[in-house]
């Protein structure tokens, strides 16, 4: 690969796709909050989605969260505690690797079921089945690279990547350098991580923005909603200014 | 105490005939539409029966409701809020759509563009999900109407529960009723309690319970914490939806839409107040038998000027405080005694009551054949089981549904009297505690039952709630984002969405 094409990719398509994801989230949950929803289709069939998504949904969590945590916290941090490069990849290796199984058992699973259902394939819009297809492709690329990494366990590879998401963090110009010599398996897995973030905003996955862990938290069960107007600046009730 | 108003319902089920005009009027309003043709805000069933979706009442099997617990609180009977949100990515409580029943089309234009066949063409059924043949249908809204298919198969109904059902499977002594159901707007909702967006919520000024469908994510919990499954998935949109009570109509002061077409004129609207206060207390009551005097505790004496003076404090609107005194749900459900909460065992203090049916006697008794208790028939003899009508509406606690009855059928007998013999029979009234006074407005309401007696309906005071100049170039009432609809035909790419009625066009 190019310099150039390297740095297009890993230079300046993420600031493309993160801009697309942080703005296009913004404006669809502002205007189209009727389209936010997990569009779960267990109503119409429950057969291979109870496993599916299960496995699916925890194996893609600790997966996420492992490559939020391991990419965006500084290299200094993991020195300063004293866990070597060498132990973070292994921890990487074996905890990615087996939460990586679990979803992409869970995500074939459910593939399986998106295409050949008859009830699941007629009502699945295109996005549905894009969405799945592409997090299983990115599940497959992401579990190939383990033999790779198994080659350098000291994890100077490893480190190249944290240097690469931080530095895109901190507008270091010079990101997409640290990852120009890496095996082309780990650049498709980012470059269609970064796609992933792009295409965000136009699917269902916004609704991982929904987790409703306030839930466990809300004080007692019921919900009522008041109609009475709240007291505003003028006793008389009238707007200060017009709407729209 | 804190006074809240609700517009509550009875249904005089001794009148149903079971013609489903509630529910096509209400279907043809609300549920029209993908996604939610499987869906009926108002159905009516015939008991015993499984029902709809398939035994819905059995709770081992859906774990609807509330449970109380060791330290006598309630909790939904899905678990606590943590083992709720364990089951968000598969719900294993929840019904699939073959519960309710795959929805279906016939292939009608086959009738048409049928070539010259040796035999009349027919309209073969077809599902409205996938599109695909359906051969065979398998169950329906509707499935066990006037006892349809076989009493193994209905028996499973749970409130045969302490009935020794097998002798009902006989053909002489059978029996049926007509349940219609809908959303019960309940005072304490365990729909609105298991959702973990808080989208479900109970409006304060008029008790109606609604999901915002701007903040439902899907989760569907909601399905599964409601006893009675009248909460519904969209599958097309993704988002939950019921029974909305007609609110745009309720607030004009007109009946919903499945009351105001009641041919049997047997649905009555009125005002309750209850104490907002006591309705945990209410609900954790130990006993489940005791639940139903429990929240008939919870109502409030609208003539009291007590509660009158402390209504006004808390906001209730004056011409709601004057339509609780005509309210015919308070007459029918305190005064008089003669309607009954639905399942109260579940723990949601249901709003919609119902006023369980006589069944015949009459004729047997005169025959001598069953027992007579003075000059009126011991209502134990009905042909329904008083133990199963109990187990439907007071957790199986007998003897408020016996007086029910009896007043019904005392109201029946001092009206004969009059009428045929032109004889007043005070004694009639007072053998079941009440007054001819009581009788002759039982007699109005419940037998005559005038539009103006079923409906007191006092209008909303949105004057008080919003402004208008907010409102004004909106889209009003909208399925959808206020002027969006949020459904994009196309695909993110621009390719269209097979749908599933353009497969039906074409016919093998």
């Amino acid at each position: 690969m190019g310099e150039f094409m390297n740095t297009l990719v890993f230079g300046i398509y993420p600031y493309i796709a993160l801009v697309v994801f942080v703005v296009g989230t913004i404006i669809r949950y502002d205007r189209e909050p009727y389209t936010w929803r997990s569009g779960s289709s267990q109503l119409l069939r429950r057969r291979q989605l109870i496993w599916g998504s299960v496995l699916f949904h925890v194996g893609v969590l600790i997966v996420l969260f492992g490559h939020i945590v391991g990419l965006l916290t500084p290299i200094a941090f993991f020195d300063a505690i004293g866990i070597s490069h060498g132990a973070k990849q292994l921890l990487a290796i074996v905890v990615g690797g087996v939460a990586g199984v679990f979803a992409l058992i869970g995500a074939t699973m459910l593939v399986h079921r998106r295409l050949f259902d008859p009830r699941i394939r007629a009502t699945s819009k295109f996005s549905d089945n894009a969405i799945i297809s592409i997090l299983w492709l990115q599940l497959v690329l992401g579990l190939a690279t383990i033999p790779i990494s198994l080659g350098h366990l000291d994890g100077h590879e490893m480190v190249k990547f944290m240097s690469w998401a931080q530095g895109i963090f901190i507008f270091d110009t010079g990101a997409a350098g640290y990852i120009a010599d890496v095996n082309p398996i780990f650049k498709l897995h980012l470059f269609l991580g970064l796609t992933i973030f792009l295409i965000f905003p136009f699917t269902r996955l916004v609704h991982m923005l929904s987790v409703p862990l306030r839930y466990l938290w809300r004080p007692g069960y019921q919900v009522v909603r008041t109609y009475r107007r709240r007291e505003r600046g003028n006793a008389a009730g009238i707007p200060s200014a017009p709407a729209e | 105490m804190r006074i809240r108003a609700q517009i509550g319902k009875v249904l005089n089920l001794d009148k149903c005939i079971g013609c489903h005009t509630c529910s096509v009027t209400c279907k043809n309003v609300w549920t029209n539409r993908e996604g939610m043709e499987y869906a009926w805000f108002n159905n009516v069933e015939t008991k015993p029966g499984i029902g709809y979706p398939k035994e819905w009442e059995n709770q081992q099997r859906w774990n609807g409701g509330w449970v109380r617990t060791g330290n006598g609180r309630v909790r939904p009977k899905m678990g606590p809020k943590w083992r709720i949100l364990a089951k968000i990515f598969a719900n294993p409580d929840l019904p699939q759509i073959d519960d309710y029943y795959e929805p279906f089309t016939f292939d009608y234009d086959h009738l048409q563009n049928a070539p010259e066949l040796p035999a009349s063409p027919t309209a073969r059924p077809r599902s409205l999900i996938s599109g695909e043949r359906i051969e065979k249908i398998e169950w329906g809204p509707n499935w066990e109407e006037i006892l349809g298919g076989e009493f193994s198969k209905r028996s499973k109904d749970v409130n045969f529960d302490g009935v020794e059902k097998e002798i009902y499977g006989q053909f002489e002594n059978t029996f049926m009723m007509y349940l219609p159901r809908l959303c019960e707007h309940c005072l304490n909702p365990t729909c609105a309690a298991s959702c973990p967006s808080g989208a479900i919520y109970k409006r304060e000024e008029d008790g109606i319970v609604l999901i915002d469908q701007e903040k439902c994510r899907g989760w569907r919990m909601c399905v599964s914490g409601c006893p009675y499954k009248k909460v519904y998935y969209n599958w097309s949109t993704g988002k939950s939806e019921k029974c909305i009570f007609c609110y745009p109509r309720i607030e004009a002061g007109e009946p919903t839409v499945c009351s105001e077409t009641c041919v049997g004129r047997i649905r009555y609207l009125g005002v309750l107040l209850y104490d907002a206060d006591r309705i945990e207390a209410a609900a954790s009551a130990e006993d489940p038998q005791d639940l139903y005097q429990a929240q008939l505790d919870i109502f409030l004496d609208p003539h009291d000027p007590e509660v009158i003076a402390q209504a006004k404090k808390d906001g209730v609107p004056a011409a709601w405080l004057e339509a609780a005194k005509r309210s015919p749900v308070y007459k029918m459900a305190m005064d008089w005694k003669v309607a009954f909460p639905l399942h109260p065992e579940y723990r949601t203090l249901p709003m919609v009551w119902y006023v369980p049916p006589l069944s015949p006697i009459q004729s047997a008794a005169e025959a001598g054949k069953i027992g007579v208790d003075g000059e009126m028939p011991d209502v134990r003899n009905l042909r329904i089981p008083v133990r199963y009508l109990a187990n439907l509406l007071t957790a199986g606690k007998e003897e408020p549904v016996v007086q029910g009855l009896e007043r019904m059928l005392a109201m029946r007998g001092y009206m004969r009297a009059k009428t045929v013999d032109g004889v007043i029979d005070e004694a009639i009234a007072e053998r079941v505690g009440l007054t001819s006074a009581h009788i002759e407005d039982m007699y109005q309401t419940m037998a005559i039952a005038n539009y103006e007696d079923r409906f007191v309906i006092p209008t909303s005071h949105r004057e008080t709630g919003e402004d208008a100049y907010d409102l004004y170039g909106s889209c009003g009432f909208s399925f959808g984002n206020g002027c969006s609809d949020g459904i994009s035909t196309g695909g993110m790419f621009g390719t269209t969405n097979k749908r599933a009625e353009e497969a039906a066009r074409e016919d093998a």
